[in-house]
C-alpha cells in the first residue's frame, strides 16, 4: 500500500488550474523525485499535499487516511514534513533556533536530534548562532534540510532543494540523502536537474503543464522518453 | 534642581506611557495589526479591575491578578474568532474593524458606567512617596515605572528564551511557512493578543489608581502609546520604552514651561524624532 497518495489532484490559483488530476504514489521506504520544466506544477503539487493549498479530502492520502483537506500544520504533525522551495529561512531565528523550530510543540522521538543534524551538517555546528539568514545559499539549504528533519517525518519533501546553488555545493547536500533515508524517512524530490534527481531516486514521475506525462524507474526511462515528457515534443 | 525634578518625573511617566504601548507593540511586532480599539481596551481593563474591586472588596493589586486571565481569555477569543479573519494583504480591514470595536466598547461602557468619572481606591501606597536626595518621589510613579521595565524585560524574555517566542518569531517572520513547522498561526496571533491583553490590564491597574478614567479616554491613551512604539521603531520593546520616556519628558517639560503645553509638547517630541528618523529610533532590519 502507498505510504503517500495523491489521486485526480487539482489546485488553482484564482481562476488559473495548475494540476489537473495528479496521480503519484510514494511507498514505504521510497524516494520518488518529480522532475519537469518551470511552470509544470511541481511545486503546486508539493504545497498540495504539505497542506499550504487544501484540495478535496480524498484527493491527498496518508498511511490510508485522507489528508487533502487539512491545514499544513496538521499533515507535519501527522509525520509529513516539507523543505520549502527558496528555503525559506526564519530571518528572526538564529540556524539552531531554525533548526527547534521544527519540533515545536511536540516532543518527536527519532533518530533525528539537535546532535545528529549536527553530524549531518558539521559546518552548522559551528554558525549555530548566526541568524540562518547570514549563511551561504548551500548552508541555508542545509539548514531547511536540518529544520524539516528534526520532527522526524515518516515523509520529507524537498522542493527544488538544488535550485540556484553551485554544482559542488549541490554535491554536498545530495551526499546526505543516502543517509536521510537509511534514517527511515520516505522522500518525493522535486528536482529539475535530471541526473541529480536519478541518481537518487527509486521512482521519477516526470510533469509538464500540470500533468504527469511519464512515470517510471531511473533504469526503464530513456533519454528520449525524458526529454519528450519534459519538453511535449520529440526531436 | 527643579529641572532634574522635572525630568525623573517624566522619565518615571513615561513607564505609563510604555506599559500603555508594549501592548501594541507586541501585537502590531507580531501580526503588523494596529490594534485601534488599544486604548478603550485599557479603560474597559480599568473598569474591570473597578468591578471586582467593588464586588469583592478587594485591593486593586489583588483584583489585577484576577482582572488579567480573564482578559487574556478576551484577547484570545478576539483574535482568535474576530481579528484573525481581517488579516492579508490588504491594510484596512483591521483598521475598519478596530475603529468599529473601539467605537463599540466605548459606548458599551457609557452604557454601562455613565460617563461619570471613576477612579480606583488609593490607599496609603498610592500617595507616599520616598525621599531621594533633594527630589522626592511618589511612590506609584516608581511602581509604574518599575511594572513597564519588568513588563518589557518579561516580554524579552518571552521573545528570546522560550519556544512560544520562536514561534511568535517564525510566525511573524512567515506565516506560511510556520504553519509547515507544525505551528498553528490563528492561535499564535490569538495567544499574542491574549498577552497583549494582559499588559493592557497592568496599564489600566496604574492608569485608575494614577488618575480618573471615564469612558472617553481611551483614544487619547491609544495616541499616546502608538506615539510611543513609532518613536522606538516599530516592534521594538525597548525602543517603546525609550518612547515612552520621551514623550513623558517631554510632557513634564513642556506643562513646567507652562501648564498649557503639556500634551502639546509630547506630540511635538513625536513630531521631531519622525522628522529625523522615519522609521523611529530602532527599527527591525526586515520591516
Amino acid at each position: 500500500m502507498a505510504l503517500l497518495q495523491t489521486e485526480g489532484l487539482v489546485a488553482h490559483y484564482g481562476d488559473f488550474q495548475a494540476l489537473f488530476g495528479v496521480d503519484i504514489e510514494l511507498r514505504e521506504a521510497e524516494t520518488v523525485a518529480i522532475i519537469g520544466a518551470n511552470g509544470a506544477g511541481k511545486t503546486t503539487l508539493m504545497r498540495s499535499i504539505a497542506g499550504v493549498l487544501r484540495n478535496e479530502a480524498a484527493s491527498v492520502s496518508f498511511n490510508g487516511a485522507p489528508i487533502g483537506a487539512q491545514a499544513a500544520d496538521e499533515i507535519m504533525a501527522q509525520g509529513v514534513a516539507m523543505v520549502p522551495e527558496g528555503r525559506k529561512l526564519f530571518p528572526s531565528l538564529s540556524v539552531e533556533e531554525n533548526l527547534l523550530i521544527g519540533t515545536y510543540g511536540r516532543k518527536t522521538e527519532g533518530h533525528w536530534t539537535l546532535k545528529t543534524v549536527y553530524e549531518l551538517f558539521p559546518i552548522l555546528a559551528e554558525r549555530r548562532h548566526n541568524p540562518g539568514t547570514a549563511l551561504s545559499g548551500g548552508q541555508q539549504q542545509m539548514v531547511a534540510i536540518g529544520r524539516a528533519l528534526m520532527s522526524n517525518p515518516r515523509v520529507l519533501l524537498c522542493d527544488e532543494i538544488s535550485l540556484g546553488l553551485a554544482p559542488v555545493v549541490i554535491k554536498d547536500i545530495y551526499k546526505a540523502i543516502p543517509q536521510i533515508k537509511a534514517a527511515g524517512a520516505s522522500m518525493i524530490v522535486v528536482e529539475q536537474d535530471i541526473a541529480q534527481a536519478m541518481a537518487v531516486a527509486d521512482r521519477v514521475y516526470c510533469m509538464m503543464e500540470g500533468r504527469v506525462t511519464l512515470s517510471g524507474t531511473p533504469d526503464n526511462l530513456s533519454r528520449d522518453d525524458i526529454h519528450n515528457a519534459y519538453f511535449g515534443a520529440s526531436h | 534642581m527643579i529641572w532634574v525634578d522635572t525630568i525623573i518625573q517624566g522619565i518615571l511617566l513615561g513607564g505609563l506611557y510604555a506599559l500603555f504601548a508594549s501592548g501594541l507593540s507586541l501585537v502590531f511586532g507580531i501580526m503588523r495589526l494596529v490594534n485601534l480599539a488599544h486604548g478603550d481596551l485599557i479603560v474597559m481593563g480599568a473598569y474591570l479591575i473597578l468591578v471586582l474591586v467593588t464586588l469583592l472588596g478587594l485591593s486593586p493589586f489583588i483584583a489585577v491578578f484576577i482582572a488579567m486571565p480573564l482578559m487574556f481569555a478576551l484577547g484570545w477569543v478576539l483574535q482568535k474568532y474576530l481579528l484573525n479573519r481581517t488579516l492579508g494583504d490588504d491594510i484596512l480591514p483591521p483598521l475598519l474593524v478596530t475603529f468599529g470595536l473601539s467605537i463599540a466598547l466605548q459606548n458599551a461602557l457609557l452604557e454601562g458606567f455613565s460617563a461619570d468619572s471613576q477612579r480606583l481606591p488609593t490607599n496609603a501606597l498610592t500617595t507616599a512617596s520616598v525621599e531621594a536626595g533633594p527630589i522626592t518621589l511618589g511612590v506609584m510613579p516608581l511602581l509604574t515605572f518599575a511594572s513597564a521595565v519588568l513588563v518589557i524585560i518579561g516580554l524579552n524574555q518571552l521573545f528570546y528564551r522560550t519556544e512560544l517566542g520562536r514561534a511568535f518569531r517564525a510566525t511573524s517572520d512567515d506565516a506560511t511557512t510556520a504553519s509547515l513547522m507544525g505551528i498553528k498561526p490563528a492561535n499564535i496571533f490569538a495567544t499574542a493578543t491574549g498577552i497583549a491583553l494582559v499588559i493592557v490590564t497592568i496599564a489600566a491597574l496604574y492608569l485608575g489608581l494614577r488618575a480618573n478614567f471615564d469612558p472617553n479616554i481611551g483614544p487619547a491613551r491609544l495616541i499616546y502609546a502608538f506615539e510611543a512604539v513609532i518613536i522606538g521603531g516599530l516592534g521594538s520593546l525597548w525602543g517603546t520604552l525609550l518612547g515612552g520616556i520621551i514623550i513623558g519628558v517631554a510632557q513634564t517639560v513642556g506643562a513646567a514651561i507652562n501648564p498649557e503645553w503639556q500634551i502639546l509638547a509630547g506630540h511635538i517630541a513625536f513630531l521631531v524624532v519622525l522628522l529625523i528618523r522615519p522609521r523611529g529610533l530602532f527599527p527591525r532590519a526586515n520591516d
